[in-house]
């Protein structure tokens, strides 16, 4: 078909179809050598739940270690080594590059780009990626860091911490932080200067607008930790004292420079997530998304209010009071905006006509988490109470619910909504609504007793406790959450599998969606669109489904949303 | 489980509170933590049962279609409103109440009896009123506490000569006792709930904290709250709370007892260096 032929058939109508490949060659060189952006995403996506399987089982194993009291399961070496490991991977492994995957495969997709704008400077940013994760996990052969995953000195100086694997944490954090560095470049230039004609400011999808925000927040903080981590080396090998108290060096300072990466690091993980579902719920509860410039502009102001709120990690260092004052405010500020989001997706499903999908129950179970993190953020914000939580298994639980609802369940909720596009096939939705029960319930037997432990005294970061001071029955009851939470999550794993063989074939368009990805077959052809619709609105792909309704008075069925009957 | 945790719900609520021991400044901060719950649990009800009550409402039903409302600005601004006035109320209350959390009472009559107005050069080392305390030097070490009890201790503990423990503290009650806290090592942070918050011990600072406990013969537990190494989790604290008469009497016993330990180890030292085992090397 010719190009003139598409520009004369009445627009718009869904016309992409598959590209040949130019030619045959090995699939495997295919994967390692792709520049396509599809392709990219995709490993993104598997690399990262594998890393999320590692990050998981390091988990389970510190959660069996402390089922009981005086247990001698794992040394406190080991122990010490599975928390650095396990926070490491989680943050630097999963979440972060998770979303990275995700905005990889979609936002060229929804803003209809034909790929990311430095299509070669995407590959690096995987491969630094993949590397930083193996300089990091070949440690396990030799000796694993234990300073943790915020590496404090002097804990994580020479003297206390002897061997390479501090190094290897040091380099991961440079491998994997000039990868999302080059990446966020990458989505900045796309984001701004490759949208479809008419896709002005305001009519950029809500995920875009947190990918591009993602990015900004990436290239704030992450030449921060760059440098921190570069002194800690300079410190360690090559005689500098940054961070050495015995020499005139300040291990506070090390505090500063990492929370002033550390925080917004916790606004990069989450605004994405928040993201995908300003886009999901609208879909499923069939409305518009209610206050589109207010999540748009609150998105932004968090992202300003991130970077103003690092001290909150350290009201117990020493820090005169008002600087604390200030450190409480401007944490208090930014529950505004993030309460303003909470209280925009409630009234988008309110009076909405929704259509309870796998991804829906995610995407609510989400926000019913989220809100009990954000709540407990408040008593971390006034500082006198952190005094009393802070570094204990309070915090622990304040950080799961809002990590993992904020980032593992939004995850869950864009995989289930996206994996039709991808994959070109459904998931089982009966057994992603076992996985998300079972998640859900685990989750909060898991970490709702953990704020318990903390309030009766526990601290972080112990590898055993006595038995007799109450911590005993929580601690326990924790541990089964946690196998039952690994339970829910392999249910979803089983159906990513399952479905890629036995799945509905979805179609181009299963869930009626709003924005441009669904314009194109699934899984998108190699050039995404052969035609790039005009934008009128956010939601470009109901004006176009109204257009052929009333070209053709015919309603629009789409493929696979007939199970969802009703809808 | 659900029965056996509402039977046991009224036990375990109290686990989901800061402590309240009878000791200062913990109480203070307890009633903080209090007010902040009781707005905390309305605000959850509310946000939690709006959005469980849309999602049961709003099921997708045959023929209902969904409301096309994109937006109502009034709606908007009337919640950006209302959160940022919970905020302003939350802030009142912590500035109010932070005077009773970070500046330390007198002590009481019934307390031990010390005397007043030494002057500090600290700004941030908290002085009761009248400037009677009772200072204790903590010092961190991979994994061990040791107290220095008295003034002096902040020099130079061996030279003064004042009493010293390790892991366990001996207090009077009723007594405003005000903490010195310095690491040797690496970052530790001193906490006993039951007494008050957490301060971190940093190499190379010197972080001060107080309290003032009136239950005679209470013992509290703490643990050092900021990994340190691999046996962060041995690194605990105890402290004993005595009668004032008592604790000095400890104090005599605890100073005999070291002099007569270095007595012991001078004579041993002597001897080593006589037998040729050890090289004199004192000035």
């Amino acid at each position: 078909m010719s190009a003139s032929d598409t520009a004369l058939r009445p627009v718009p109508q869904v016309i992409a179809h598959e590209v040949p490949k130019p030619r045959e060659t090995n699939k495997w060189v295919d994967w390692i050598t792709t520049t396509d952006h599809k392709k990219i995403g995709i490993m993104y996506l598997v690399l990262t739940f594998v890393f999320f399987c590692l990050g998981g089982i390091e988990a389970l194993m510190m959660r069996l270690q402390l089922s009981v009291p005086n247990n001698t399961l794992l040394t406190p070496e080991h122990y010490n080594e599975l928390l650095t490991m396990h926070g490491t991977t989680m943050i630097f492994l999963f979440v972060v590059p998770v979303m990275a995957g995700f905005g990889n495969y979609f936002v060229p997709l929804m803003i209809g780009a034909r790929d990311m704008a430095f299509p070669r400077l995407n590959a690096l940013s995987f491969w630094l990626l993949l590397f930083g994760g193996i300089v990091f996990y070949f440690s396990l052969f030799f000796t694993p860091p234990e300073a943790g995953w915020w590496s404090y000195p002097p804990l994580s100086s020479i003297l206390y911490s002897t061997s390479g694997g501090q190094d290897a944490w040091i380099f991961l954090i440079h491998l994997t932080g000039i990868s999302s560095l080059i990446g966020a470049i990458n989505f900045y230039a796309t984001i701004v200067n490759m949208r479809a004609p008419g896709m002005g400011w305001g009519r950029l999808p809500l995920f875009v607008w947190s990918v591009l925000i993602y990015a900004i927040l990436l290239i704030i903080a992450l030449p921060v930790v760059g440098a921190a981590v570069t002194m800690l080396l300079t410190d360690r090998h090559f005689g500098t004292h940054f961070f050495d108290p015995t020499d005139h060096g300040s291990p506070l300072l090390w505090q500063h420079l990492f929370w002033f990466f550390g925080h917004p690091e916790v606004y990069i993980m989450i605004l994405p997530g928040f993201g995908m579902i300003s886009e999901i719920i609208p879909v499923f509860s069939r409305k518009p998304i209610f206050g589109y410039k207010a999540i748009a502009a609150a998105t932004c102001v968090i992202a300003f209010l991130a970077v103003l709120v690092w001290g909150h990690h350290m009201f117990a260092s020493p820090l005169p009071v008002v600087v604390m004052g200030f450190f409480m405010l401007s944490s208090f500020l930014i529950a505004i905006p993030t309460g303003v989001k909470i209280f925009n997706w409630i009234a988008t499903l309110w009076r909405g006509s929704i259509v309870m999908t796998t991804s829906l129950y995610f995407a609510v179970g989400f926000i019913a988490i989220f809100i009990i993190g954000g709540i407990t953020g408040i008593f971390l914000a006034v500082f006198p109470i952190d005094w009393q939580l802070n570094d204990t298994y309070f915090v622990v639980a304040h950080f799961h619910y809002v990590l993992m609802g904020g980032a593992v369940f939004t995850v869950f909720s864009g995989l289930y909504y996206w994996y039709p596009k991808i994959t070109g096939r459904l998931m089982n939705e009966t057994l992603g609504k076992w996985s998300f029960w079972i998640m859900f319930w685990g989750f909060n037997m898991t970490f709702f007793v953990q704020h318990a432990l903390g309030l009766s005294g526990m601290p972080r970061r112990i590898y055993t406790y006595p038995p007799g001071v109450g911590w005993s029955t929580y601690n326990l009851i924790s541990t089964i959450g946690s196998f039952i939470l690994g339970l829910g999550i392999l249910l979803t794993f089983i159906n990513v599998f399952r479905s890629l063989k036995v799945g509905a074939i979805a179609g181009p368009d299963p869930w009626k969606g709003n924005t441009l990805e669904w314009f194109t077959t699934s899984p998108p052809p190699a050039n995404n669109f052969d035609v790039i619709p005009r934008v009128r609105s956010v939601e470009p792909m109901r004006d176009i489904r109204r257009q052929i309704e009333r070209d053709t008075g015919v309603t629009q069925k789409t493929g696979g949303s007939e199970q969802f009957a009703g809808a | 489980m659900l029965g056996a945790s509402l039977v046991l719900a009224p036990a375990a609520l109290a686990n989901f509170l800061t402590p309240k021991s009878g000791a200062q400044p913990a109480n203070e901060i307890h009633s903080l933590y209090m007010i902040v719950l009781y707005i905390a649990a309305v605000v959850f009800a509310v946000v939690e049962g709006a959005l469980f009550y849309s999602v049961y409402k709003f099921r997708a039903k045959k023929g209902a279609v969904a409301a096309q409302i994109h937006g109502n600005t009034r709606l908007e601004i009337g919640w950006t409103v209302g959160a940022a006035v919970i905020l302003v109320v939350l802030t009142t209350v912590t500035f109010i109440k932070l005077p009773g959390i970070i500046n330390p009472p007198n002590s009481s009559a019934n307390g031990l009896s010390l005397s007043g107005g030494v002057l500090t050069a600290s700004t941030t080392e908290p002085s009761p009123p009248n400037g009677k305390k009772l200072v204790i030097c903590i010092t961190g070490r991979q994994f061990i506490w040791a107290y220095y009890y008295g003034s002096g201790c902040e020099s130079d503990p061996y030279s003064s000569k004042v009493a010293y423990s390790y892991q366990e503290m001996y207090v009077p009650a009723n007594t405003t006792i005000v903490l010195h806290i310095e690491s040797l090592d690496v970052i530790h942070s001193w906490w006993v709930p039951s007494l008050g918050g957490k301060v971190d011990a940093v190499p190379g600072y010197t972080t001060y904290t107080w309290f003032k406990a009136s239950k005679v013969g209470a013992l509290y537990h703490g643990q050092c709250a900021e990994l340190c190494g691999r046996l962060h989790a041995a690194m605990t604290a105890l402290v004993k709370v005595l009668t004032p008469a008592a604790w000095q009497q400890w104090l005599t016993q605890q100073k005999a007892w070291i002099a007569a330990q270095e007595q012991q180890v001078l004579t041993l030292r002597k001897q080593l260096i006589a037998n040729g085992n050890l090289t004199a090397n004192l000035s």
